[in-house]
């Protein structure tokens, strides 16, 4: 790990933006009177993400501002946690696991693709496209080697497939995110080699029982329509509660942080997300403009 | 109470010392770098590792574990600490030695060098040779202000300074950035340190990485002759060891004293040394057409004399400066009482006390101590911050330990710690006075509220009615503990408490300082060392100081004094406190200890003092003033003389509250003869200033 320290050209301020700050205003919310600096790590990050990956020395005073705490405490965060840049980074910016699994499937050799087309780590290249960094583990190490590109794995690398997936960003073509060699999650490479039984998925082995909730489900719906509806609609949480307590109220708890997550990547440009069925192109000419 | 064996002897202590206290109690020494007793504790230095039977099967760090969560043996033995052992050695010598892998070994050059922590440690428990053949980490040295020196390189991250700056100062600007081997300790951009007690992270440092700014490279500590004494640049009376080579003083360091400083010193007292060696009055002037030129003794006495001796004794007066010890102070009265001279006064700023009301009503009377059990603070008029640092970090640590609620009566300051403003003048005063104010009922409900009276507060026309209403507000709490006296006199200073105990203040029909200063007020002001008041011209002024000041420019007769490290004397602190202060050097030159020349001059006008020797004097002193014979005692004050001043009563102007102290580092004539203290006081004029625009 090298020294970290502020970069030495610095902005004249910063500002969060109005979505930001309110995000922030909410993380603050989050802890009682007295414990706001507790929501120092997510305001660094948030104000990194917004100022194109790294860390002014101008946020660091806001953020102490907006906590109430003397800046050097955030300052110290800020120094110590890798995960804040606090030089300017690429566009794209790499951080290459070098940890034992990766090494052990050839990050070494991902490294030198890095020096030979972006060069030392925490060099940004002339274009302001690429800069890398060695990282410890991302905990990804059944598709090792792998990197992370701002928001993103991508895993299975091989030199090559690295190389032309660093051209491909750099010309700000679509990428595939996660795994490079085309299989699922952690898949078996070459397709499943057990469990590969077709009657396991079709419900009629395994699962099976499942289909008891809908059918009760469906009794539930037809015994509630008799009963009395003012009762129901006074108590409206008594049904779920009572007949299936989480298989209802997880999903709907969980729904709107998965819709939050899309949003909250495309706030780095130049990104594509293909998980969501983005496919378009980033578009280079954004970051210039 | 738990029992523990610690080497072979068992102990009784209790529950919640650490092991590293159980060792010391029982006789056990521990080496330690982090550990330090008035501060949190770290556990990051390693050092204090030793070997228990009944905790983690490891080397544990005695500093950061408790006696309380060792287990017993299986058949109920108590824990078993060794320190002797060889896994003990073992585990010391190999923390040692990882410390001294990036220390350098740059002793010979080192100013910590005679008094290093790391250095004597490292002869105890350290191992003779070095394993480490690789480059040692260098780390750039930091700018942190006049004061602090740094040599970053020998820092060991024991972040001593880190948690006093924090805890103990409460400005936090002190912290480590970075990690690992890249871990610095800094401030915030290299920013100055703002703190008034910033000079102790000098003491803590346990290595060279802090040393003192202004003494660098001028002495070891062993050529250094210490003399234990009391510092004067505040009320407080701190506990100070003057530090002196041949007839200079070459520093100033805090004593313990856990009843008034504990073990830290505020900055000015620090640093004030440099103002020893400058401005100095080192041989008698008289002033002849318009100059002053130098004269001799003989001289100059005979010219006061003369003065003296023809003039009309209501047209004679003293006022007694801020530094004056009770021996100079006792004689100078008994002086101007043989001569028939009632014109005497101690209170240049003019404060409205009286001695005459009751020792209880111009003592900090719960005592300094008494903040560590006060469960309300009410400041008036004071910036304690300023007036007394050591003070207010006692203040602060009552608000931050125990949650107690401190309100604020006059300027709006930064004191370190949450104070509510109430307001700016006697009005807020006044509705606390009537419980119309909420904090009213703090301190209804406090059973040993603190009101603190600043020297601003009382050095105004009506400074005796807020007095009094301190004292209603003092007293009319009704849930007050038995034996509590909840007035507190913060004095501005050293020589006050001890003045006024030994009355010097203007008899029936006398002029007080004020009048006395006055155009047209005397014919002979005699101003022993009374700085920071202008006498009119027109009067004879005799000057008897240490320091070319005010009063020295203003002087037709200098008679050259000793300043408070030259002279022994008699001290009475805020609280009531006698301490003795000692001599560490000579005056300089011509100068004599500033009873002495009383006594000389008494010789000349004809009314001899009867005392040939200081212990004479002093023996007279007490035999007049029995409570100054117990030193190091406080001689608590009459709980009846606060209900008589409460009813005193009086009429409140309404003005607001001014402090009695603004610029920190120039409030007496050897601050103000101080580089380092004009510095100091430069950079936060200067900062207070970029803070206004």
């Amino acid at each position: 790990m090298s020294v970290r320290r502020l970069a030495e050209v610095q902005p004249a301020d910063f500002e969060f933006t109005q979505d930001n700050l309110q995000w922030a205003e909410g993380q603050i919310a989050k802890y009682p009177e007295g414990r706001q600096a507790s929501a120092v790590i997510p305001l660094l990050w948030k104000a990194q993400e917004q100022h194109d990956g790294w860390l002014p020395e101008p946020a660091i005073r806001r953020v102490a501002e907006m906590l109430g705490m003397p800046v050097i405490r955030v300052m110290e965060v800020a120094t110590f946690y890798t995960m804040f840049n606090l030089k300017p980074v690429g566009e794209h910016f790499v951080q290459l696991c070098g940890t034992t699994p990766c090494a052990l499937r050839g990050a070494e050799r991902l490294k030198d693709v890095c020096r030979k087309l972006i060069g030392e780590q925490n060099h940004v290249t002339a274009d302001g496209k690429l800069s890398w960094l060695e990282v410890e583990c991302l905990g990804a190490c059944a598709n090792a080697p792998m990197v992370q590109i701002n928001f993103d794995y991508y895993e299975d690398l091989s030199p090559e497939s690295f190389e032309a997936l660093l051209e491909d960003l750099r010309a700000g073509r679509a990428v595939t995110t996660g795994s490079q060699t085309g299989r699922s999650c952690s898949a078996p490479f070459g397709g499943d080699t057990s469990l590969t039984d077709e009657s396991l998925y079709d419900g009629s082995v395994v699962g099976g029982w499942k289909s008891r909730f809908s059918e009760e489900a469906k009794v539930d719906a037809a015994e509630a329509g008799a009963a009395a509806k003012p009762a129901e609609a006074a108590r409206p949480e008594a049904k779920a509660a009572g007949s299936k307590p989480d298989a209802d109220a997880q999903p709907a708890d969980a729904k709107p942080a998965v819709a939050e997550r899309p949003a909250d990547r495309s706030r780095r440009e130049g990104q594509p997300y293909l998980g969501s069925g983005a496919s378009a192109p980033a578009k280079p000419g954004d970051k210039e403009a | 109470m738990t029992k523990i064996i610690v080497d072979g002897a068992e102990v009784d202590v209790p529950a919640e010392y650490t092991i590293l206290q159980a060792c010391e109690a029982a006789g056990a020494e521990i080496p330690r770098f982090c550990y330090h007793e008035r501060l949190s504790i770290a556990g990051n230095c390693r050092m204090c590792l030793v070997e228990v039977k009944g905790g983690p099967p490891k080397p544990v760090a005695s500093c950061a574990m408790g006696v309380r969560d060792l287990r017993p043996g299986p058949n109920g033995e108590p824990p078993v600490v060794s320190t002797r052992s060889p896994m003990v050695k073992k585990a010391r010598e190999g923390v040692m030695e990882f410390l001294l892998i990036n220390h350098p070994l740059d002793c010979p050059i080192c100013d910590q060098g005679g008094e290093c922590d790391l250095q004597d440690q490292a002869m105890a428990y350290g191992v003779s040779g070095s394993r480490f053949h690789e480059n040692k980490r260098a780390v750039e040295d930091k700018h942190i202000g006049p004061l602090v020196k740094t040599t970053m390189t020998r820092c060991i991250h024991c972040t001593r300074c880190v948690r006093f700056v924090t805890e103990v100062t409460g400005v936090a600007e002190l912290g480590a950035i970075g990690r690992g081997e890249d871990m610095e300790i800094t401030t915030y951009l290299e920013s100055a340190l703002s703190s008034e007690l910033q000079g102790n992270v000098i003491d803590l440092c346990p290595v060279g990485a802090l040393t003192s700014k202004p003494y660098a490279f001028q002495a070891r500590p062993w050529e250094l002759s210490k003399t234990e004494s009391i510092d004067v640049m505040d009320a407080l009376g701190s506990a100070i060891r003057v530090d002196a080579r041949g007839r200079e003083v070459m520093r100033i360091l805090p004593r313990v004293n856990d009843e008034v400083n504990e073990e830290w010193i505020s900055d000015k007292t620090r640093f004030v040394w440099d103002g020893l060696r400058a401005q100095r009055l080192d041989r008698p002037y008289v002033r002849e057409g318009g100059r002053l030129r130098p004269a001799s003794w003989p001289e100059a006495l005979a010219k006061v004399a003369e003065k003296i001796k023809t003039t009309d004794k209501a047209r004679i007066g003293a006022i007694v400066g801020d530094l004056a010890a009770a021996e100079e102070m006792f004689a100078l009265k008994d002086l101007l009482s043989r001569l028939g001279v009632a014109n005497i006064d101690a209170r240049q700023d003019g404060a409205a006390i009286d001695p005459a009301a009751g020792r209880a009503s111009y003592l900090f009377n719960p005592g300094i101590a008494g903040v560590d059990e006060a469960d309300a603070i009410l400041i008036v008029g004071s910036n304690p911050r300023l007036e007394a640092p050591v003070l207010n970090a006692r203040i602060r640590r009552a608000w931050r330990q125990r949650g107690v609620r401190v309100g604020l009566i006059g300027e709006r300051a930064d004191l370190t710690y949450g104070a509510e403003h109430i307001g700016a003048g006697t009005d807020s005063l006044i509705e606390l006075v009537e419980g119309k104010h909420s904090f009213a009922r703090v301190l209804a409900g406090a059973s040993r509220p603190l009101i603190l009276i600043g020297a601003g507060a009382l050095a105004r026309p009506d400074g005796a009615a807020v007095l009094s209403a301190a004292a209603r507000l003092a007293q009319g709490v009704e849930a007050r503990a038995e034996g509590w006296n909840g007035l507190a006199v913060l004095h501005a200073a050293a020589s006050r408490v001890g003045a006024l105990d030994l009355g010097l203040v203007p008899g029936e029909g006398a002029k007080t300082a004020a009048e006395m200063a006055a155009p047209g007020g005397l014919d002979v002001a005699i101003l022993l060392g009374a700085d920071e008041i202008e006498v009119a011209p027109g009067a004879f002024v005799v000057y008897l100081g240490s320091h070319g000041d005010r009063g020295a420019h203003r002087a037709d007769v200098i008679l050259p004094g000793a300043a408070y490290t030259e002279k022994s004397g008699l001290y009475v602190n805020t609280e009531g406190r006698v301490q003795v202060a000692n001599r560490a050097t000579f005056p300089p030159g011509e100068a004599r200890e500033d009873w002495a020349i009383l006594r000389a001059l008494s010789d000349q006008v004809g009314a001899r003092l009867p005392y040939d020797s200081l212990a004479q004097l002093r023996a007279a002193l007490v035999a007049a003033h029995p409570h100054f014979g117990a030193v190091d005692a406080v001689a608590a004050g009459d709980p009846a003389d606060l209900s008589r001043l409460a009813q005193a009563g009086g009429a409140l102007s309404g003005d607001v509250f001014l402090n009695a102290v603004s610029d920190f580092h120039l409030t007496n004539p050897i601050a103000r003869a101080s580089a380092i203290m004009a510095e100091m006081s430069a950079l936060r004029q200067g900062s207070l200033a970029e803070a206004a625009e």
